[in-house]
């Protein structure tokens, strides 16, 4: 079994995977994504890869790295289409809106007017996000007409083309908190709160975290985010309404959690190694041997060398 | 601990042994964000800025 695990960037969460990965002796290799160049017209320098486990910290290029891998059948943790869905707002609550899964209201206008419009309809305040973003950066909550019509300038005066796909959401009165819980595979295996006097309550802002008790609704509820983003290893943020319901914010599909092994107890990157182990046992089953047979278009392959220039470690760093 | 002089403000920055390629550390002079490029020799570079995709 031979992991390779795709990184542009080594936060706390990287170095404890890896941690993981060395103390169960895993022959694993770190690919730096900024160095990686794809022949689109062989895969043999990633099939000596059972799995690759992905946690760039750059969306396009994680989501540009999993099609191509996908696309050559290499498994990967997670997939592109989970990728795909989660990495795109509009695209999360499509998912989550075709499998039922309740989520805050949202509209999505493509003009400043329209959203003007849908604004005034929903009724202040409203929550604008960019489609495609993290962290809780650039994040508004509308409070009138008059804060609408600034910012809405403001996108369209200093926003890539990417903001004027105006995603506008519920404004949820949360009680100071979310929830945020994690999924490994069909499991939640563990929950935090997250809690802020702001509005924003990300840990990445400043929110604190405690254990959440996996309730059988978090549990549920989780769980049906998840198969709705097309599963994995993700993290689920939950809203509570004023009156007792839980609603799915959004799912992310290259979780961070430093903050949450110590509340919850729970050894996440040993489950995520678990996980992709797992894939990866999966995906030589299923392919068995085939991966040692050259692939119709192999003469066509440069020397492997050329192809990218992962770090190999052999287990050990 | 190994230290390593900020490319910005010539201060000195420690490395713990386990330090990994691609791992971010924080200058406690100037505050400027430094990635790791290399750990043998060691290496340091600034880090590069936070782009709009950046996330979980």
């Amino acid at each position: 079994m031979r992991i390779g695990v795709l990184y542009s960037r080594i936060r706390a969460e990287e170095k404890l995977i890896v941690e993981e990965l060395q103390r169960r002796g895993v022959d694993f290799a770190m690919i730096d994504v900024r160095q990686v160049v794809f022949n689109l017209e062989t895969a043999v320098s990633w099939q000596q890869y059972d799995v690759i486990l992905e946690r760039c910290v750059s969306h396009s290029r994680a989501l540009a790295a999993l099609q191509i891998l996908n696309s050559w059948d290499i498994p990967t943790v997670n997939t592109a289409q989970v990728a795909q869905v989660c990495g795109d707002k509009l695209n999360t609550t499509l998912a989550l809106l075709a499998h039922g899964v309740p989520s805050p209201e949202v509209r999505i206008a493509l003009s400043t007017e329209s959203a003007l419009q849908t604004m005034d309809d929903m009724g202040y305040p409203v929550v604008l996000k960019p489609a495609v973003g993290s962290w809780g950066r650039l994040l508004a909550k509308v409070n009138d007409r008059e804060a609408a019509e600034a910012i809405l300038e403001h996108k369209e005066t200093l926003g890539s083309y990417h903001h004027s796909i105006l995603y506008i959401q519920e404004y949820v009165d949360k009680p100071g908190r979310d929830i945020r819980s994690f999924v490994v595979g069909d499991q939640t295996i563990c929950a935090i709160t997250r809690s802020s006097a702001h509005w924003i309550t990300n840990t990445a802002r400043g929110g604190q975290s405690a254990n959440c008790a996996v309730t059988p609704e978090i549990d549920e509820l989780s769980r049906a985010a998840a198969r709705a983003v097309g599963g994995g290893v993700v993290a689920v943020d939950l809203l509570e309404t004023r009156d007792g319901r839980l609603l799915v914010n959004e799912v992310n599909y290259t979780m961070e959690f430093r903050n949450s092994i110590t509340p919850t107890g729970v050894d996440i990157p040993s489950r995520i190694v678990d996980y992709v182990l797992s894939v990866g046992e999966e995906g030589r089953l299923e392919i068995g041997d085939s991966r040692l047979r050259p692939s119709p278009i192999s003469h066509l392959q440069s020397p492997v060398s050329s192809l990218h220039a992962p770090i190999t470690n052999g287990g050990s760093l | 601990m190994t230290t390593v002089i900020c490319v910005e403000c010539d201060g000195e920055v420690e490395l713990a042994d386990d330090v990994l390629v691609g791992e971010i550390v924080e200058c406690p002079d100037c505050g400027v964000e430094l990635e790791v490029t290399s750990v043998s020799p060691l290496a340091i570079e600034l880090a590069p800025e936070v782009e709009e995709d950046w996330g979980e």
